[in-house]
């Protein structure tokens, strides 16, 4: 049963303090997600999305509540355990790329591989996922000699290199045009058809949102969960 | 993440603003440099001056009139009296000989020419002692000595500046202090000592000095004793007789002596000390400019991590822990200050060569020395300055929480 499901979330709760007041980020977030589920996150600014992809992500801890990733407790862990969760169970794709501009794309996809510890042929992995997502030939260009959707596709191979469990994309296509951005997320789908990877998708975009098996609505740091 | 790869890219990163970085190991590269020139010379002058002492002669040593630990009331000044006690072989078997000195100055005119020089007067066994040699002519005599003749042996320096050359000066009248005197020898050059050139003073016989030259409130009053002992080994000996005699002869009490003994080991552990402390004195200042580099890298890599804030949020998303990004940081200004020592450590050595170069020119032969001790102290500070001024930026890039750091424009 646990098996099945790769997200397990039980009323997240997050509170900042702002100087005097308290903001409620998130109150109250129970959601479940399925193994190989494609998943859009939608609702307006202040709406509790990115806290909540923080938090899925394991980059932030709720207040309070339970989550339990691909089956392992989150909020009990510490920061260096955090960050192992983040290296190994975690791809993240980001609206402005957040490339290493200084590297080069394949210094820039074998990033979370040096992170992992002691991994054998780091070069002829990162250098595969780079293949995966058509850049088998851009390897040693660096991100300032790519265009905007290559640099998202050395993003993508960077998520993908380590096998995550889930992969989450923040506004992945906003930074692209709409056709490089289709291409974007036609590549997505076809990671989550291919191998099976959870995909989680924050985004504005309603012609994103209906390309996903399940849409989750935020509102005032609340679920509305319409289908 | 392994160190060779995480040391390349260090550099890989340092070396994508190479103005900045260059500045800062600028800033290393001076400290180090003046610390390492700085502990040279004052290695340098140390060798020198010990050296200079050496040359002295082992078996010597000298007695002043004075105590210069206590305080002693009325000291009784030395003479020709306690000179001529500590010559005799029954009481001081251990003494060879015993040259009286009275040292003062005086003007020395031939020719139109003026000069000030120091004015030494003393008997032959000073000229055995001294380890003078003589160009041409002769030392004084023992019968110039007691016929209180107007005979002086002077230093090439003199000759240079009276007559222009030197040799032919034998036998040539200059004037001290207006006063005739026959020149029956010079000096060979023996170059610069303690308290100024050796060649520039004229060496006139004792009681010639005290009767027309330099005078003295006491009768035969001497200024100082040079004592050679039989050998190098019995000096401690040698002292010990001539503190047993001047202790009887000034009728002192017992353990307030009026006069001191110094042997050369002794002149060379104060100068020793003395250039020591001189050295530290030059290393610590030069010091402060490593610590002002020092400085400049903490300013700098503070910079660097407000700027990558975003990288290091993204880094840990990709799961970098934070003793990650305290290394990433740690390793970048260590590697600032570590080429930057290497650096100095080539523009100290250049520097002391430099000075050398300056003091041979200047006719004061001098020799830099750079110590292994002093290259590693100086690679060792400053590598050490890198991680300690690293430390707090390094810990600020860790300590960043990824969510807020990936937010940061």
């Amino acid at each position: 049963m646990a098996k099945d499901w790769v997200i397990l979330a039980k009323d997240l709760m997050k509170v900042y303090q702002m100087g005097e007041v308290e903001v409620r980020a998130l109150a109250g977030v129970s959601c479940n997600i399925k193994r190989g589920e494609v998943v859009a996150i939608m609702g307006p600014s202040g709406s509790g999305k990115s806290t909540l992809m923080n938090i899925l992500g394991c980059l932030d801890l709720p207040s309070s509540g339970k989550y339990i990733l691909d089956g392992e407790a989150v909020e009990t862990l510490n920061d260096d355990q955090l960050a192992d969760i983040r290296n190994r169970k975690v791809g993240f794709i980001f609206q402005s790329f957040n490339l290493l501009s200084r590297t080069t794309a394949l210094a820039n996809v074998e990033l979370p591989l040096r992170y992992a510890g002691n991994v054998p042929n780091k070069k002829e992995r990162a250098r595969a996922a780079l293949e995966s997502v058509g850049l088998g030939d851009r390897i040693s260009h660096r991100p300032t000699e790519l265009s905007g959707g290559q640099q998202q596709r050395v993003a993508i191979a960077r998520a993908l290199v380590n096998h995550p469990a889930i992969i989450m994309a923040d506004e992945p296509t906003g930074n692209l045009d709409s056709k490089v951005g289709k291409e974007i997320l036609e590549l997505l789908l076809a990671l989550n058809r291919d191998k099976g990877t959870t995909l989680i998708i924050v985004t504005h975009d309603q012609a994103i949102a209906s390309q996903s098996q399940r849409i989750i609505h935020l509102r005032d740091g609340l679920v509305e969960e319409k289908k | 993440m392994n160190i060779g790869q995480s040391i390349i890219e260090a550099l890989e990163t340092l070396s994508g603003n190479k103005l900045r970085s260059g500045l800062t190991i600028l800033g290393i590269v001076i400290g180090v440099g003046a610390v390492i020139a700085m502990l040279a010379i004052g290695q340098g002058a140390q060798n020198t001056i010990t050296g200079a002492i050496s040359g002295i002669g082992t078996n010597l040593f000298f007695v002043f009139s004075g105590n210069h630990i206590q305080e002693v009331r009325n000291p009784k000044p030395l003479t020709l009296g306690d000179a001529q006690a500590m010559a005799d072989p029954f009481a001081a078997p251990n003494v060879m000989a015993v040259a009286p000195v009275i040292e003062g100055s005086g003007d020395v005119t031939s020719g139109g020419k003026t000069m000030s020089v120091s004015v030494t007067g003393t008997t032959p066994q000073y000229f055995i002692m001294q380890n003078y040699s003589l160009l041409e002519g002769d030392f004084l005599t023992q019968d110039n000595l007691q016929g209180n003749a107007s005979a002086v042996v002077i230093g090439p320096g003199v000759a240079d500046r009276l007559f222009d050359r030197r040799n032919g000066v034998v036998g040539e009248t200059i004037r001290i202090n207006a006063q005739p005197f026959r020149v029956v020898g010079i000096l060979k050059s023996k170059g610069g000592g303690m308290g100024g050139s050796q060649d520039n003073q004229v060496i006139v016989p004792f009681t010639t000095a005290q009767t027309r030259l330099i005078h003295r409130s006491v009768l035969n009053q001497v200024d100082q004793l040079y004592i050679q002992a039989v050998s190098a080994k019995a000096v401690p000996l040698a002292t010990d007789e001539v503190k047993q005699i001047l202790r009887q002869r000034h009728r002192t009490p017992v353990g307030v002596d009026d006069f001191t003994v110094f042997s050369q080991a002794d002149f060379l552990s104060i100068a020793s000390t003395v250039t020591g402390v001189f050295t530290i004195f030059l290393g610590g200042i030069a010091g402060i400019s490593l610590l002002v580099g020092g400085i400049g890298i903490m300013n700098i890599m503070l910079v660097s991590v407000t700027e990558r804030t975003r990288e290091i949020g993204l880094r840990k998303a990709l799961g970098a822990r934070k003793r990650d990004i305290l290394i990433q940081f740690l390793i970048e200004s260590s590697m600032l200050s570590l080429i930057g020592g290497m650096i100095g450590i080539l523009l100290g050595w250049f520097l002391g060569f430099v000075v050398g170069r300056i003091a041979a020119a200047s006719g004061n032969p001098f020799n830099p020395a750079i110590s292994l001790n002093a290259i590693l102290l100086a690679t060792l500070f400053s590598a050490a300055v890198g991680l300690f001024f690293g430390i707090y930026p390094a810990n600020r890039a860790a300590g960043l929480e990824p969510v807020e750091a990936l937010r940061y424009e």
